[in-house]
């Protein structure tokens, strides 16, 4: 995925301001930012929302998008919102396969009404996977998760990224939640990528990791926040 | 709450822990106004059971009704008693009378309704789809929703003669206007979110109509079909008052030119039922229709 120049206004406000930005195939790339910087906008021009754009971007053709909300479409029972937008007409097998790769074997054919949060969301994610993406796009996809239901996501996500080798933008506000999936965390400010670090550490990751704890303030401090100094330090 | 004061006086022996004890602060002067919450007192003793509570008033009514015919307080030519609708009704079953007057006037509403109903989909889907849509009929539909339609009916005279058409065209044009309001908005209710997920799904432009704001606009076209077929009935009575030759509404005028209350009760009793059994199928159709929803709680 190349991005050039790329610029977005709204009202004569750029909002994204000649941004530019690589992944590689394959890549897990996290994208934070202060809320209003146009992360989630660069999400949305990337999945193909928003094409009143300046500049160059160059995208695979299979993309795929989970949202903060799951959007599931109450009306149709959980697979048949799996195979939503599928060409051809898929039968309940294909949406049954991704959806046992989230954990939902038993959930097929119910409404999504019955689902909690966390199911719901990980139904938006077998939705996503079952077009075998090149690019998947995740927008904040854990934050109206509780704590504990989080944890899981993270770690059904990097295991299905680990099997699915797409690559992945993940907007998010939790630095933690960034260190600990992405090979390399993007900050974005003022509507240009401010700053840029690789994590290279095998996986899986724990949060304790003293160069995690390292790159955790350094990523805080460029996105304003200074963290209180502690005993030890 | 006097047990708790004296579990909390003796403190936890100084054991020199480096967490001190959890204190519990006591505040001698402080006065609490307490109520005390009693299990409610169940009011079931010798009751009578609601079903039962509930009837009392529609026999009561009958009852009094019958009372008040039988004495001769109100005459027949008032209105029949009950026994004397009743068994009107029967023999109006029995020689086919009543039959063949709701199929002609159940023919009349099925064809109004579906006209109207067809027109007014069609005008939703127009204005609820389309920004060009919206703009060229919703206010045209607005304008033609304020005229009194049931004032219409010396025109549709006019215009379609004393047949079969006026009444029809009167009831599909009371038909329409619901279907078409109530459609138009569940259409523009749909979740824009839903939309735009349904876009990156894949979806274009029908698809996007067919799985996502048709489904999504069920629960209003519904509340549109109910209010319509109320509608429809409604305005078979008017239609019917004009000229009509055969029907229900047949069957009411003769009545009234020989003082037959009985059967005028018969066919007002008769247009009650129909239109409650309309309603009913519809329930009935939400129910299964609308088994997604959240909010729906007979699953």
């Amino acid at each position: 995925m190349h991005i050039r120049g790329l610029t977005k206004a709204f009202d004569q406000r750029a909002v994204i301001d000649g941004l530019d930005l690589d992944i590689r195939p394959g890549e897990f790339v996290a994208l934070l930012g202060r809320s209003g910087c146009g992360k989630s906008t660069l999400l949305r021009i990337l999945a193909g929302l928003d094409a009143e754009i300046d500049g160059l971007v160059s995208v695979p053709s299979q993309r795929a998008v989970a949202f903060q909300a799951p959007r599931l479409m109450p009306w149709k029972r959980v697979w048949q919102n799996v195979v939503l937008g599928l060409p051809g007409n898929p039968d309940r097998t294909l949406a049954q396969r991704y959806l046992d790769e989230v954990g939902l074997s038993g959930k097929t054919r119910v409404w999504p009404k019955t689902l909690s949060g966390g199911e719901a969301q990980r139904v938006s994610l077998a939705r996503a996977l079952v077009r075998e993406p090149d690019l998947l796009l995740l927008d904040e996809p854990f934050g109206a998760l509780d704590a504990l239901t989080r944890v899981n996501a993270q770690r059904l996500v990097a295991d299905l990224w680990v099997k699915h080798g797409c690559a992945v933008l993940l907007v998010t506000h939790d630095v933690e939640e960034a260190l600990l999936l992405a090979d390399r965390v993007l900050v974005m400010d003022d509507g240009v990528i401010s700053h840029e670090v690789s994590v290279e550490l095998p996986r899986p990751r724990q949060v304790g990791h003293p160069i995690l704890v390292r790159l955790r303030t350094e990523l805080l401090g460029r996105l304003g926040i200074v963290e209180p100094a502690t005993a030890g330090e | 709450m006097s047990t708790h004061q004296t579990s909390t006086l003796p403190a936890v022996p100084d054991d020199g822990a480096v967490v001190p004890a959890a204190r519990q602060p006591e505040y001698p002067g402080r006065s609490v106004a307490r109520v005390e919450i009693r299990p409610a007192r169940t009011t079931s003793r010798r009751s009578v059971p609601r079903p039962l509570r509930r009837a009392a008033g529609p026999i009561g009514t009958l009852l009094l009704w019958w009372l008040l015919s039988a004495t001769g307080v109100l005459s027949p030519e008032v209105l029949a008693s009950p026994v004397t609708v009743f068994g009107k009704a029967l023999s109006m079953i029995a020689d086919g009378e009543l039959p063949t007057a709701i199929a002609v006037s159940g023919q009349r509403v099925a064809l109004g309704f579906l006209i109207g109903a067809l027109v007014g989909t069609a005008l939703a889907l127009v204005a609820g789809l389309l920004r060009l849509g919206e703009d060229l009929v919703d206010s045209t539909v607005g304008m033609f929703r304020t005229l009194p339609w049931v004032g219409l009916i010396p025109l549709f005279i006019i215009w379609f003669g004393i047949n079969e058409e006026p009444k029809i065209a009167l009831i599909a044009l009371g038909v329409t206007f619901p279907i078409y309001f109530n459609i138009y908005a569940g259409i523009r209710g749909v979740d824009a979110q839903l939309v735009e997920a349904g876009r990156v799904l894949g979806l274009r432009r029908w698809g996007l109509i067919r799985h996502v704001v048709l489904p999504g606009a069920l629960p209003g076209a519904l509340v549109g079909l109910r209010y319509a077929l109320g509608t429809a009935w409604l305005a078979l009575v008017w239609a019917e008052q004009v000229n009509a030759s055969q029907g229900i509404g047949y069957l009411m005028n003769n009545a009234q030119q020989f003082f037959q209350t009985d059967v005028i009760v018969v066919c007002l009793v008769t247009y009650a039922v129909l239109g409650l059994l309309c309603d009913l199928i519809v329930r009935l159709a939400t129910k299964y229709g609308l088994a997604w929803r959240a909010n729906f709680e007979g699953a």
